[in-house]
C-alpha cells in the first residue's frame, strides 16, 4: 500500500486509539491494533478492511471532532478502504474510473449493454423481440441460448480471475503468505465471521444512524447478501437443469430457480433499498462524503439489477418480455464486469482481513521461520508485555491495560 | 421542550453521570425534571467522558464481573488508599449499593464488556462500559430524552440562591442568555473545581498556569462556590487535587488517557536544569504514578523530562505523542532546550552509578545505582545506546476532592448540621466525603451512580409532597 493522505490520517488516529484502547470490547480492529506497536502500510490496509463500519467507535470516542485530535475511525478507515480497493485492482487503471463517476459509469455499461443486445436483436428479426413467447426456450427466442452462455461464462471467468488477483495482492501486502490459506480453524472462523457479520455491531448492534444501537444495517446487509446468494444460486440450479436434464428456461413459478431468483431478488430489494435509507438519514460526520457517489452506484445497480429481473418475472409471458429481458441481461452483464471495480470488492477484502485475523489470533502451532515481507512489522506482543502479571494481581501490573486500583483510569 | 420559564420539579446541574442518574432516578419517580448542562452536545458528560469503569461489590461472578469481590475488601481497599481520609458509613453504603447498579444501569442502555478474565487484571473487580465512559453517558442521554426528561446544553448555571436550607432559584447562562430558573428541589452535580486555574492559584500559586488538566475544561466549581459561600458544609481538603505526570505536549484540557506516560520507571527524569529530582524506580509506576504530577509541579517551571535510551523504548505502552529522538545526549539537550553539558554530566553521573543487575520489568529488580542522590533502586540500566529519546513531563490534574457535605439521603448539610431542604448533591461535588484522599479505580464512578440515584429519588420524592 502506497503512502497517502488517507493513510497518514489513520495512522495518527490508530497511534491515539493505540494509547487509548477504550473501545477495544467493539469488533475486531481494537484486539489486532493492540499487536501492534507502529502501524505499517500494510497494516493499516489490513485494519482498513477489518473494520465494519459500525460506528461505534465514534459515538463512543471522547476524541471525536470537535475534540482537537479529531478522532474518527469509520471515516478514516472508510476513505482508506477505497484507497485500498484502487491499489490492489487488477487491471489498476479500471478503479479509478469507476471511483470518479460509479453511478454514471454503472448505468450507462448497463444500458450499453442491454442496447447492444437489443440491437442485436432488432437486426436479427424484430418481430421475434416484441412477440409473445412462452414454454421451454421462451427467453432463447429472443436471445440465443448460446449467446446467453458465451456472455455469461466470459464474463464470469473474468471477474473471478480479477477479484482472485485483487486478493492476492492484498494478502501479499498485508504480510499474508500462500501457505496460511490452508489452515481450516481459522479459515471456518472467518467463513462464520463472513456469514453472521459478527463484527456488524456484535451482540449490541452498531450506531446505525447516530448513538443509540440497532441491527437494522446488518439484517439489511442479511438480506442483500443471502438475496445475491441465491440469485447466483438460481442461475447456477438452472444451468444444471440445462446441461443435465435438458429443462429448458423459462421454469414454472415454483420451480426452484424461479423460488431462488424471486427471493434472491427481493432481499436484494429490499437490502439495498434500506441501505439506501440508512445512508441518507444517518449522521453523516462518520461518513466519507466524498465516496458517497461510488457507494450510491454500487446500491442502485444491485437494486435494478433485482428489480429488473422481478420484472421480467412479472412480464415474461407478455410482449415486453424481450426488452425486459434484454434490460435485465444487461444490467446483469454490467454488475458482473464492473464487480472487481466497485464497492463489489469490499466483501474480498473484508472476508480476508477477516481470515488475517482469525490466523493471527491463533498462530500456527510452529511458525515456519519464513521471512516476513517487509510491509509487515513483526508484531510486538506489548499487551502480552504489559498484562504479564495481570490475572489476579491487581496491584502491580506494568502496562496501561492494566488498570489498577491506585490509577486514574 | 425545555421551558426555562416553568417551575420544574427537580432541577439537576451538570451533564455528567451522576447528573444523568439523578435525572433518570427522579423521572422515573415521576417528577418533572430539567437537566441543566454546561458543555455544548459534543462535549457533554464531564469528566466522565473519559471514565471507563466502574468499581462493583458482588459475592459471585456475573456476567461482566469475574470471582467475587465483597464489601470488607472494597472497604479495605478503600481505607488504604485514602489513609483513613474517608467516612465509614457513607463508604460502606455506597459500597454495598455497587452490588446492585450493574443491572440498573443496563436497563438504562450501558453496555458493558464481557468479563475477560486473565486479560483485564481489574474484570474482577471492575465493570467495564463498552466503549468507555463516552458510551455510557449517551446511552443515559439517550434513556432520559425517551423519558421525557428535559435538556439544555450550552446552559452554565452561575449561582444558586440560598435561604433558610432552601434553594429559591438557580441563575443560568443559557447560550449567552442570562436566566433565572425555579424548581421545587433542585440536584448539584456539577463536579469539582479542577478546571478552574483561577481557583487552582489559590493554592497553587502560579505554578497553576503549567497544569494542564486531563478532563473537561466545564469544571469551574461555580455552584460549589456559590454553595459555600452560602453556609454549606464543606468537605475534603480543598489545597488537594489528584495529579499525574503527563505529556507536556497534551492539550491544556481534556487530553484524557491517552496523554499518560508510562515510561518514568525506565527512564531518568530530569527538571530545566537538567538535574534529577527523585527516585525514578522506587516502585512499580501505577503505584507511583500519582505521586509524579506533585514533583513535577514542584519543579522549576513544572517542567520535566524523561529519558530513555533505545534499550527502553518498547518497555511500556505507547503514548498520544511521539518522543523527542536525537542521536547523541548533547542533540536530545538541544532539542529540549536544556543545558547540553549539564545533562551529559547527569547522564555520565547516573550511568557511572548503575550497579548492574538483572534487568526484570516485572519485578522490583536489582537494577540500582551506588553512590548518587537521588538514587534510583530499581530498574536501572546506563542510558548509553542511541537513539535516546525524551518525553516532556508536566502536572496533569484530574480532579479536586473539595466538595459540599452531605447525609445519606445525598442532602446538602448546612454549617449547623441541619440538612437544606431541597437541595441535594451527587458526584464529585460530594466525592470527597467518601474518597478524601489518594484513588481507586472506578471508585468516583461509584459515588456518582449511587449517589446520582439517591439525590434523584430524594429530588423527586421532596418535590411530591
Ligand atoms: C463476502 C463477505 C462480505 C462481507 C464481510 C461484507 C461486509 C460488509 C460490511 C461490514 C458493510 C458495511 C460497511 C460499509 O458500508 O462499508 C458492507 C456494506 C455493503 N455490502 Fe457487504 N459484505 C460482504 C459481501 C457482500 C455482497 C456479496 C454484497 C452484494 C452483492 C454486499 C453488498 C453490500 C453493500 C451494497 C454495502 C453498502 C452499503 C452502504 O454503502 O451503506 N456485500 N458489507
Ligand atoms: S476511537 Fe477514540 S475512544 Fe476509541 S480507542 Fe480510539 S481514541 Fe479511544
Ligand atoms: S467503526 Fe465499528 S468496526 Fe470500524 S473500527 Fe470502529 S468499532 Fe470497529
Amino acid at each position: 500500500m502506497r503512502t497517502t493522505e488517507a493513510l497518514e490520517d489513520a495512522r495518527r488516529a490508530l497511534e491515539i486509539c493505540n494509547a487509548c484502547r477504550y473501545c477495544e470490547g467493539f469488533c475486531a480492529v481494537f484486539p489486532a491494533m493492540e499487536k501492534r506497536r507502529a502501524f505499517s502500510n500494510g497494516d493499516l490496509s489490513y485494519l482498513a478492511n477489518l473494520c465494519h463500519n459500525c460506528r461505534g467507535c465514534y459515538h463512543a470516542c471522547q476524541y471525536a471532532p470537535p475534540h482537537e485530535f479529531g478522532i474518527n475511525l469509520p471515516k478514516s478507515f472508510a476513505e482508506l478502504r477505497v484507497e485500498t480497493y484502487e491499489e490492489y485492482a487488477w487491471p489498476r487503471p479500471m478503479a479509478r474510473l469507476l471511483r470518479r463517476n460509479g453511478l454514471v459509469v454503472s448505468i450507462v455499461t448497463a444500458l450499453a449493454l442491454a442496447g447492444v443486445l437489443l440491437g442485436a436483436m432488432l437486426l436479427q428479426a424484430p418481430d421475434l423481440l416484441y412477440g409473445t413467447h412462452t414454454g421451454p426456450g421462451a427467453f432463447y427466442a429472443v436471445v440465443p441460448h448460446s449467446v446467453m452462455v458465451a456472455l455469461g461464462s466470459v464474463t464470469f471467468l473474468f471477474v473471478l480471475f480479477a477479484l482472485g488477483m485483487g486478493f492476492a495482492n492484498f494478502w501479499r501486502d498485508t504480510g499474508g503468505r500462500a501457505a496460511e490459506l490452508t489452515r481450516g480453524r481459522p479459515l471456518r472462523q472467518a467463513l462464520s465471521d463472513v456469514l453472521t457479520l459478527r463484527h456488524l455491531g456484535g451482540q449490541h448492534g452498531c450506531n446505525d444512524r447516530d448513538e443509540t444501537f440497532s441491527t437494522a444495517r446488518r439484517r439489511f446487509h442479511h438480506a442483500l447478501f443471502y438475496g445475491f446468494f441465491a440469485c447466483f444460486a438460481s442461475t447456477g440450479v438452472a444451468t444444471l437443469y440445462h446441461v443435465l436434464f435438458g429443462w429448458e428456461a423459462p421454469y414454472g413459478l415454483f420451480s426452484l430457480p424461479v423460488l431462488l431468483g424471486t427471493f434472491g431478488g427481493l432481499g436484494i430489494a429490499v437490502g439495498t433499498a434500506g441501505m439506501l435509507w440508512l445512508k441518507l438519514t444517518g449522521d453523516q460526520v462518520p461518513t466519507a462524503k466524498r465516496l458517497m457517489g461510488t457507494e450510491v452506484a454500487f446500491l442502485a445497480l444491485l437494486a435494478l439489477t433485482a428489480v429488473s429481473g422481478l420484472l421480467l418475472l412479472a412480464l415474461r409471458s407478455t410482449g415486453a418480455m424481450g426488452i425486459a429481458l434484454a434490460v435485465h441481461l444487461g444490467f446483469v452483464l454490467s454488475l458482473f464486469l464492473l464487480m472487481p471495480y466497485s464497492k463489489f470488492v469490499h466483501g474480498v477484502y473484508r472476508a480476508a482481513a477477516l481470515l488475517r485475523y482469525a490466523l493471527e489470533r491463533e498462530p500456527a502451532p510452529t511458525p515456519a521461520p519464513v521471512a516476513v515481507p517487509a510491509a509487515a512489522e513483526p508484531p510486538i506482543d506489548i499487551v502480552r508485555l504489559a498484562r504479564a502479571r495481570s490475572a489476579e494481581e491487581n496491584t502491580q501490573p506494568l502496562g496501561r491495560s492494566t488498570p489498577n486500583p491506585a490509577a486514574g483510569d | 421542550m425545555a421551558d426555562l420559564t416553568k417551575t420544574y420539579d427537580v432541577l439537576v446541574i451538570g451533564g455528567g453521570n451522576a447528573a444523568l442518574c439523578a435525572a433518570i432516578s427522579a423521572r422515573r419517580a415521576g417528577a418533572s425534571v430539567l437537566v441543566l448542562e454546561h458543555a455544548p452536545r459534543e462535549f457533554r458528560g464531564g469528566n466522565s467522558r473519559h471514565t471507563r469503569n466502574l468499581r462493583a461489590m458482588h459475592t459471585a461472578p456475573t456476567s461482566v464481573l469475574t470471582e467475587a469481590y465483597r464489601e470488607d475488601e472494597y472497604w479495605e481497599d478503600l481505607l488504604r488508599v485514602t489513609g483513613g481520609n474517608t467516612d465509614e458509613t457513607l463508604a460502606r453504603m455506597t459500597i454495598r449499593a455497587t452490588a446492585e447498579v450493574l443491572p440498573w444501569m443496563e436497563e438504562c442502555g450501558v453496555r458493558f464488556q464481557p468479563s475477560l478474565s486473565g486479560t483485564l487484571s481489574l474484570s474482577r473487580t471492575n465493570a467495564f462500559f463498552l466503549g468507555g465512559g463516552k458510551a455510557l453517558v449517551n446511552a443515559y442521554y439517550v434513556t432520559a430524552e425517551r423519558l421525557g426528561v428535559d435538556v439544555l446544553y450550552d446552559s452554565e448555571v452561575t449561582a444558586l440562591e440560598l435561604a433558610d436550607g432552601v434553594v429559591r432559584s438557580a441563575t443560568v447562562t443559557c447560550r449567552g442568555f442570562p436566566a433565572t430558573v425555579r424548581a421545587k428541589a433542585v440536584v448539584a452535580s456539577s463536579g469539582g473545581f479542577q478546571a478552574n486555574i483561577g481557583w487552582l492559584k489559590r493554592y497553587w500559586g502560579e505554578a497553576a498556569d503549567n497544569f494542564i488538566i486531563r478532563g473537561t475544561p466545564y469544571a469551574k466549581g461555580r455552584i460549589l462556590d456559590s454553595l459555600l459561600a452560602q453556609g454549606v458544609q464543606q468537605a475534603g481538603d480543598p489545597t488537594q487535587c489528584h495529579a499525574v505526570a503527563i505529556d507536556a505536549r497534551s492539550p491544556k484540557f481534556d487530553g484524557g488517557i491517552v496523554t499518560r506516560l508510562d515510561c518514568v520507571p525506565f527512564s531518568i527524569v530530569v527538571n530545566r536544569n537538567a538535574q534529577r529530582f527523585y527516585d525514578e524506580g522506587e516502585d512499580f509506576w501505577p503505584k507511583r504514578y500519582a505521586i509524579w504530577g506533585r514533583l513535577v509541579a514542584q519543579q522549576p517551571g513544572q517542567i520535566a523530562y524523561s529519558i530513555i535510551d533505545s534499550k527502553a523504548v518498547e518497555l511500556f505502552m505507547p503514548s498520544v505523542f511521539p518522543p523527542v529522538k536525537a542521536g547523541s545526549i548533547e542533540e536530545l539537550a538541544g532539542k529540549l532546550t536544556l543545558d547540553p553539558a549539564a545533562l551529559e554530566r547527569t547522564v555520565n553521573e547516573y550511568n557511572a552509578a548503575v550497579r548492574s543487575g538483572t534487568f526484570d520489568t516485572t519485578t522490583l529488580d536489582d537494577c540500582r545505582t551506588d553512590g548518587i542522590t537521588p538514587p534510583k533502586t530499581h530498574w536501572a540500566r546506563p542510558i548509553d545506546i542511541a537513539p535516546f529519546y525524551a518525553y516532556p513531563l508536566r502536572p496533569g490534574i484530574t480532579f479536586t476532592y473539595l466538595g459540599v457535605k452531605i447525609d445519606e439521603r445525598a442532602r446538602v448539610l448546612m454549617q449547623d448540621g441541619r440538612p437544606a431542604k431541597n437541595l441535594f448533591a451527587a458526584g464529585e461535588i460530594m466525592a470527597g466525603n467518601i474518597l478524601g484522599r489518594g484513588y481507586l479505580a472506578g471508585f468516583g464512578m461509584a459515588i456518582g451512580t449511587v449517589f446520582g440515584r439517591i439525590a434523584g429519588k430524594e429530588a423527586a420524592t421532596y418535590a411530591y409532597h
